[in-house]
């Protein structure tokens, strides 16, 4: 049982983490109608950023600073340089250029930072474990991720549901040259929007990056999961992909921790553990796969579309 | 069809002759190596050939195609493991294998449009990645090594690399009339039709679901020819065969030969496996000329290699 909510607890915090890279990647798509298969690059940017610059300045949270600020200003660069371009085309020709990007941006990293991938040390405050139940240790670093998580998902929607900026960023989904035509820059908040969503990804990769090792390709998978989750939420809907990003991260986790043990019910041992984590990973896409034939346009469509 | 004398088909004319002529070049210089890239080269072509089907004529975006490379691969390799070794066995198996993956597949991909339709793709292909992940008893993650290629009776021994190649050939040839033939036939009319007005196809009548499904799966059943095809050529088998960035490459191919254009994907194949070879001996970093590449190819070149020698026949 408390294994179980450990695991739920897991869950929440890669589903947080999706919900992060998958904001960023509806907010885009939303707004600019472009598939950014690149935005896994700025998940590990975000990374390899804060593992520099904590080695840099000896703190992780002015490293966290710094390397968001980073993500923020690659994203604007690559939105004024390159998708710019993009908007208006049709989708194949999105997934080819951004498609070019994550080999760009794989081998940039290469060669900046070498083939090794690098450590993000923690601070000795939170690397302990904190009991959470009795007799539930949880460690403190993962709270942290998802507090902080829940706290940027917050100020996501306080700045999309109660600014100007995010009254523009809506008007802009719906009607692009109705805003353009009312006077708004919509050069400039596309430019924003599209580094609002690469620092998103980055702060997701920076939060992950003392729990795995920053390795070249890390954003590429987790990049397919996000992809999963704002299909089944609905691509362009916030709140769809905010739930199911939690929906996601739990059956991801718990098919991942369960599984092999109930396969091992049917199976050998060792056919089992080989397996277990296959089909934990395949549950995600089944999930995919039976939202869409009931549901083509996912859970949660924007209704302006 | 009378052929036009334009630099278009002189350069497809030279690059078939090349094609057929290369085994007897490298047989005289002994150049190996040659010959093996340009083995791989046809393979792919050929699994190019078969997403240009769909993707190029058809509309259809699919991010997944490699799955059928792996699919028509473990399906030599698992029989080649079970000690099964025929050809004659082992291919029919392959095509027909991958044809019911396509079909299933199809049934499920083709009732969503747009990105769906790509991110849908993409997910099924995870998903049999996962799958051979799985297969303890056939190398899971590591893969499977062949230690036998297909036999077919004494008439083709495949561990010849000059007969191998022109297997290769001819069946790339032959996928390359058969599509032809197709685009050019009523079906290929219907396919062509929902690519640019799929509401007035339905409206005319023709049930487009059904169309589409069936070139869908001549598709997945000539790109499971291919994956037989590469196994044999690496005498190995691994998940690796259908990781995702092999169907972006196979989308690359197509689009940078040129889409719609029937020796498209061959001319991108050369292209992208010579650009690639070429560029891996200039620099280390070589995807980092690439990328960009690709990006300039995208921005401006839409119609490909193919559509540049046309002279920008399709803007």
């Amino acid at each position: 049982m408390f294994y179980f909510i450990e695991q739920c607890l897991n869950g929440v915090q890669l589903g947080m983490l999706l919900f992060l890279l998958a904001a960023g990647l509806t907010l885009i798509f939303g707004i600019m109608d472009l598939v950014n298969l690149a935005h896994g690059s700025f998940y590990m940017l975000g990374a390899y950023f804060a593992a520099t610059f904590a080695a840099l300045t000896g703190s992780f949270v002015f490293a966290a600073v710094l390397a968001l600020g980073a993500t923020l200003l690659v994203g604007m660069a690559v939105e004024v340089i390159a998708m710019r371009r993009l908007y208006g085309r049709d989708h194949l020709d999105h997934v080819l250029g951004t498609f070019g990007l994550i080999l760009f941006f794989n081998e940039l990293v290469r060669l900046v930072w070498g083939p090794e991938g690098m450590n993000l040390p923690l601070p000795n405050a939170l690397n302990t474990a904190v009991q959470i139940l009795p007799g539930v240790y949880y460690p403190v670093y993962r709270i942290v991720i998802i507090a902080a998580t829940v706290a940027v998902a917050l100020s996501l929607y306080v700045v999309v549901m109660r600014t100007r900026v995010g009254m523009l960023i809506r008007a802009g989904a719906s009607n692009r040259e109705m805003v353009g035509a009312l006077g708004i820059n919509i050069k400039l908040l596309y430019t924003f929007v599209f580094g609002l969503g690469a620092a998103l990804a980055g702060f997701a990769g920076l939060m992950q990056a003392p729990i795995l090792t920053v390795q070249i390709g890390m954003g590429e998978n987790i990049l397919i999961l996000a992809f999963v989750v704002i299909i089944i939420g609905g691509i362009g809907s916030i709140r769809g992909a905010f739930i199911a990003s939690i929906f996601v991260g739990l059956v991801d986790t718990i098919g991942r921790a369960f599984l092999p043990d109930l396969l091992r019910l049917f199976l050998s041992t060792n056919t089992a553990s080989t397996a277990g984590p296959a089909l934990s990973s395949m549950l995600i896409y089944l999930l995919m796969a039976l939202v869409l034939v009931l549901r083509p346009e996912g859970l949660f469509p924007p209704a302006s579309r | 069809m009378s052929v036009a004398l334009n630099i278009r088909n002189l350069v497809i004319a030279a690059l078939l002759t090349f094609l057929v002529l290369l085994p007897v070049y490298t047989g005289l210089s002994g150049n190996v190596f040659l010959l093996t890239l340009f083995t791989r080269v046809l393979i792919l072509a050929l699994a190019a050939t078969s997403l240009n089907l769909i993707l190029g004529y058809g509309g259809m975006v699919s991010f997944g195609h490699a799955a059928y490379l792996g699919v028509g691969g473990y399906v030599v390799g698992i029989l080649a493991k079970e000690g099964v070794y025929s050809g004659f066995v082992q291919w029919p198996l392959a095509l027909l294998v991958s044809a019911l993956a396509s079909f299933v597949i199809g049934l499920f991909c083709l009732r969503t449009r747009g990105v769906y339709f790509i991110m849908i793709t993409l997910a099924f292909s995870q998903m049999i990645y996962y799958v051979a992940v799985s297969l303890a008893r056939y190398g899971g993650d590591d893969g499977l090594t062949i230690d036998r290629r297909s036999q077919f009776a004494g008439l083709l021994n495949l561990n010849s690399k000059t007969q191998f190649y022109y297997v290769c050939l001819v069946l790339l040839l032959g996928a390359i009339y058969l599509v032809w033939r197709l685009v050019n036939s009523r079906f290929g009319m219907v396919i062509r039709g929902s690519r640019s007005n799929e509401r007035r196809m339905q409206a005319i009548g023709f049930p487009i679901f059904r169309y589409k499904l069936v070139c869908f799966v001549i598709a997945g059943t000539l790109c499971g020819l291919a994956g037989a095809l590469l196994a044999n050529q690496t005498d190995f088998v691994s998940p690796a065969m259908m990781h995702w960035t092999r169907s972006g490459d196979l989308i690359v191919m197509v689009v940078l030969g040129g889409m719609a254009s029937v020796f498209g994907p061959l001319i991108g194949s050369v292209a992208f496996l010579v650009l690639e070879e070429f560029l891996s001996r200039v620099t280390e970093y070589w995807q980092i000329i690439l990328g960009p590449l690709l990006l300039l190819v995208v921005l401006f070149a839409r119609g490909g290699i193919d559509g540049l020698l046309a002279g920008f026949r399709r803007g």
